[in-house]
């Protein structure tokens, strides 16, 4: 069963080759006997998961479907509220933490059917790119549990890498569904900013944070962004558009499309196996019809620079409210307020989260701002000018998403900046707001490596479509670890 | 890269850096936070090799401007359900140390 | 040494919207703690703040009223601070781009001179909630109620040299706020809040001395008293050779003085940043011409008409236009009771307004409304009743749902200008009296005022005065 793909799921289910409840047992009995080794769930929702799948098959027969993904098993990252069920963020701060209200995504993911089996873990407040930064423990690859799964998503990713569940939300704020969907042989889409709501996802950095499906195929990605999408009054960053039906329109011809080829995409600093497999995988491409050219994405280098600056601001005061006084963690016997205060969010917050606060209030800080938040915004609109000039010439940009395939466990754990360079492919589209995919497309080491495609804004229907057409001549993304 | 990067933050700026997050910080790990947050200040001086005096600065990647909302009262009292998760209330007040004004 | 003292004031008016700037929840006052703070007043995880239309609407309309410039594109940064009232560890204010920009507002002062004082800019922001101290033992109560209230911060130059000028610029701001409908002025409940920035300097001197930022004046008398205290205090450490140190203090009314705030003494880094969770504001020129379409007229404009057009005095012009809404009865009872502009107006501020103080009511609160009262004024006018009658029908009416009419028809009140039956009385009077009459016509005309009343008492004060005095005279001087 946990070879299908969500979309041959819903046949199944509607052919009756299976039952909810016998899907979502089935999943919940894997998550149960692998989630000591990976650590992908923080909480499972093993209860209402039941009793959601009992319900969808009575209204399954009594011919009433709750919508596209009804009875379909999900995991929800443990960043989006769910009303009732405890809400972490990877923190200790909220390690008890039950919100009494749900995201906008994890609403709209209901009305559609879907069933929650759990949280996924996640590197703490969505900041770390190996899921190292965990109250609740690291996560570990499911390729190979001495790796690391990537982050801050990593407890999707190794959750549908290891089939522990079919398809997770994920948020994407410089990479976070994206390279830990390459680290775990699956697909990722970080859509354009302002496409899914933010509301009732806890923000990390609010201009640059960006919920999305991670799922085994493309396919699948476009079934769930179908619901996740769309314009929320709640969310004043949401985009009022129509949204595209990013299904319908999977079936269409690649021929003829044209791919730029950033140059400073395939320096130095890429490992070589990557280099190979993206090379493969263009010429895979070729054969569909699409066209590759040469581009220049001048400022790129930048991005990173950048990005840890821009992040850590918008973060420092994003977690300001987390104080100890209406919700969360508090500090025993506090003294006095400002002991409360202190206390209260050294105690609740981890290494990674406190220096990236440190940093942001050092950035915002007066006598500061002008030399770094200033300057890292005007780079931001070079980085994003960049895009809008290749976009007048090329329908996506093609890459790799991360340097190199999943590194081990404590690898990079004793450099933060040598860890943030990872993040150098999936910086720029967040910087820009521009949408990303990432498609599984070979091996290095054993490891699956992810080719990473961008595209202009709002264009997630022809993006799933090029890793759609991609997939059905390929079998990467069907490759299961051991 | 540590021993250069502690010229850029001092001790003294962290503690004040960390006073201003609200967030202790042990005495013995300041050096360590001073020598991290310089790495990233020294990735950050990276943006210098641009001149970007005449770029407009880009605070949002959404080219809109803001939705307004109707002024029409739609929340109703959910005071019991917040406060159930919160570490101290008293009369439907959250509780803090005194504050002395 | 002489010095001047030099005054700019920072008003925050709480916008009188339904619904929070940032949320759906409501803003009406005295409700129980935290019953209407909502999860984005909260500060709870995840959650967005969307922005009223209301609370932009007023506060173009605050420009409109001054003639401020308008912010087309204005910014929401964020301020971060930490503080208990303050649940998300920032407060959602405007920085550099504020929606209301320079202006000029005129005060008038005591010796009638006007004077322009400079509006710097008016900027929305959202209230913090409230600390409650005395409750508890040990510990203080947060109640978020009021996170999230609309505020117009409203910053002037510092262009005011005395309390008094400060306190005329404060109520001229509390009267247009008031007049536009956009903030109740409320002091006691907090609606409409004055710090004051109060520095001196040698006189002569174009340097600005170091100032204090005086917090938590809560009436206009407070507020002149505090500026006063804090000058006398100021010149004292000068003149001692000290010097002012810049920071905030409190006004104790109790104590009539201002401390220093210890809380906040240290000096704070705000950090403000463009809010990432909001989009530039645009205020359109169509929205500008229609909320342009819907100002009243202004009180200065008002009272300019009632000057010319209507013929008041400055004096009576201005006690009519103190408030929009004693212009509005004003202008009503003038219409209805086809009375000249001095009758209704020396009936309003006389008779009506000492009632009111009396029982310490407000004008819109009255007892007696501006249809009424136009009635009452109407029957003065064609002389169906003269002014001392018209005290007695007012105080039936006061204390009643009758109208003027009918209190003169029960009452019988009705006064009588049919001069054969005043002559009649006249005749009666003149012979029942033959001494004060011989007095009169010697010389004696202060004896007048004695038949009047004589003739007054006869009639039950119903016989018409100008009537009276006129027969009164033939008859004793032929």
């Amino acid at each position: 069963m946990h070879t299908l793909t969500l979309a041959e799921m819903r046949s199944a289910l509607e052919s009756g080759d299976f039952s909810s409840v016998e899907l979502c047992r089935h999943y919940i009995d894997r998550i149960k006997s692998q989630n000591e080794a990976l650590n992908a769930f923080v909480s499972i929702t093993e209860e209402q998961a039941m009793e959601a799948a009992r319900v969808a098959d009575q209204k399954r027969a009594s011919g009433n479907l709750d919508g596209a993904l009804h009875g379909l098993p999900i995991g929800h990252k443990d960043i989006f509220c769910t009303d009732g069920v405890r809400t972490t963020c990877g923190s200790r701060m909220l390690e008890e933490f039950v919100p009494p209200y749900n995201a906008t995504v994890v609403e709209k993911l209901k009305a559609a059917g879907a069933i929650c089996l759990g949280k996924t873990n996640m590197d703490e407040f969505a900041m770390g790119s190996s899921n190292e930064n965990s109250y609740f423990g690291a996560v570990r690859n499911p390729w190979d549990n001495d790796r690391v799964p990537g982050g801050s998503s990593g407890g999707s990713a190794a959750a549908v890498g290891g089939r522990l569940v079919p398809a997770c939300t994920g948020t994407d704020t410089g990479g976070s569904i994206r390279q830990p969907a390459a680290f775990c042989g699956i697909t990722g889409l970080k859509p354009t900013y302002g496409r899914v709501s933010r509301y009732g996802m806890i923000a990390f950095a609010s201009s640059l944070d960006q919920g999305g499906p991670m799922a085994v195929t493309a396919e699948d990605c476009a079934l769930l962004l179908n619901e996740m999408a769309g314009f929320d009054e709640r969310d004043s960053t949401s985009i009022e558009r129509d949204k595209d039906d990013y299904v319908s329109s999977l079936g269409n011809s690649i021929d003829g499309v044209k791919i730029g080829l950033p140059k400073q995409y395939f320096d130095a600093g890429l490992d070589s196996s990557i280099a190979t497999a993206l090379q493969v995988a263009i010429a895979e491409l070729e054969k569909l019809g699409a066209k590759f050219v040469d581009i220049d994405l001048a400022n790129q280098h930048l991005s990173v620079p950048a990005y840890y600056i821009v992040a850590p601001a918008e973060c420092s005061s994003n977690l300001a409210r987390f104080d100890g006084v209406r919700y969360g963690h508090r500090c025993d016997d506090p003294k006095d307020l400002e002991d409360l205060y202190k206390r209260s969010r050294a105690e609740g917050f981890g290494r990674e989260v406190k220096r990236r606060i440190l940093v942001g209030t050092y950035a915002l800080s007066a006598g500061y701002y002008d030399a770094y938040y200033l300057k890292a915004q005007k780079i931001r609109s070079l980085i994003s000018r960049d895009f809008s000039q290749a976009f007048e010439s090329v329908d996506f940009i093609l890459g790799p998403t991360t340097p190199s395939p999943a590194f081990k466990l404590g690898e990079k754990t004793g450099d933060p900046v040598e860890m943030y360079l990872n993040d150098i492919y999936t910086i720029p589209a967040n910087l820009a707001g521009l949408p990303g995919i990432s498609v599984p497309c070979g091996e290095a080491e054993g490891l699956p490596v992810g080719m990473q495609l961008v595209g202009n804004y709002f264009d997630e229907a022809r993006l799933l479509n090029v890793a759609h057409q991609y997939q059905a001549v390929t079998d990467w993304h069907t490759r299961l670890p051991e | 890269m540590a021993d250069d990067a502690e010229s850029v933050v001092g001790n003294e700026v962290v503690e004040q850096v960390a006073h201003l997050a609200r967030i202790q910080i042990d005495s013995d790990s300041v050096s360590n936070y001073a020598s991290e947050m310089s790495g990233v200040l020294e990735l950050a001086a990276q943006m210098d090799q641009v001149d970007t005096s005449l770029v407009e600065p880009m605070a949002h990647p959404v080219r809109a401007v803001q939705r307004l909302r109707e002024d029409v009262v739609t929340e109703t009292d959910r005071r019991e359900a917040f406060q159930d998760i919160a570490p101290s209330v008293e009369n439907g007040y959250y509780l803090v140390p005194p504050v002395i004004e | 040494m002489q010095w001047e003292t030099v005054i700019g004031l920072e008003i925050h008016a709480q916008l009188a919207t339904q619904s929070k700037i940032f949320s759906a929840s409501s803003t009406q006052y005295g409700a129980e703690p935290n019953t209407q703070a909502n999860a984005v007043d909260l500060g709870m995880p995840g959650v967005l703040p969307v922005l009223n239309q209301e609370a932009v609407r007023m506060a173009v309309k605050f420009a409109l009223a001054t003639n401020a410039e308008i912010g087309k594109r204005n910014v929401f940064s964020r301020k971060n601070y930490f503080y208990p009232d303050l649940p998300k560890g920032y407060q959602i204010s405007q920085m550099s781009l504020p929606i209301v920009g320079a202006g000029v507002v005129p005060i008038e002062l005591e010796d009638g001179v006007v004077k322009n004082v400079g509006l710097t800019r008016a900027h929305l922001e959202e209230d913090a909630g409230k600390s409650v101290h005395e409750e508890f033992h040990d510990a203080t109560g947060v109640d978020l109620n009021r996170a999230g209230t609309p505020l117009l911060e409203i910053v002037s130059e510092p262009d005011m040299r005395s309390a008094k000028e400060a306190v005329a610029y404060a109520k001229k701001i509390h009267s247009i706020v008031r007049y536009i409908e956009i903030c109740d002025g409320n002091m006691q409940e907090g609606s409409f809040r004055c710090d004051a920035n109060v520095s001196i300097r040698p006189a002569g001197d174009d340097k600005l001395g170091t100032r204090s930022e005086i917090k938590n004046v809560n009436s206009f008398r407070f507020l002149e008293r505090a500026i006063n205290f804090e000058v006398e205090r100021q010149i004292d450490i000068l003149e001692a050779g000290g010097e002012v140190v810049q920071e905030t203090r409190l006004y104790d009314a109790d104590k009539d003085e201002t401390r220093s705030m210890r809380s906040k003494e240290e000096a704070n880094d705000y950090r403000y940043f463009p809010d990432p969770d909001l989009l530039p504001v645009q205020v359109e020129d169509e929205l500008i011409e229609s909320i342009r379409s819907t100002l009243p007229e202004l009180s200065d404009a008002r009272r300019a008409r009632f000057i010319s057009e209507l013929e008041l005095s400055e004096y009576d012009a201005g006690v009519m236009t103190s408030d929009r809404y004693t212009a509005d009865y004003f202008e009503a009872v003038l219409q209805k009771s086809g009375a000249s502009a001095k009758l209704a107006c020396t009936w309003i501020s006389g008779e009506l307004f000492s009632r009111l103080n009396k029982e310490g009511i407000e004008l819109n609160a009255s007892p007696v409304d501006a249809d009424r009262f136009s009635q009452l004024v109407a029957r003065l006018h064609d002389n169906t009743i003269s002014g001392k009658i018209a005290k007695e029908v007012l105080d039936k009416m006061w204390s009643g749902d009758a109208t003027a009419d009918q209190v003169i028809e029960q009452e019988g009140l009705k006064q009588i200008s049919d001069s054969s039956e005043i002559e009649k009385m006249v005749d009666d009077v003149i012979a029942a009296n033959p001494d004060q009459v011989a007095e009169f016509r010697s010389g004696k005309e202060k004896l007048l005022a004695f038949f009047v009343g004589q003739v007054m008492k006869a009639s039950r004060g119903k016989a018409n005065p100008g009537e009276l005095n006129k027969l009164l005279q033939e008859k004793l001087k032929s």
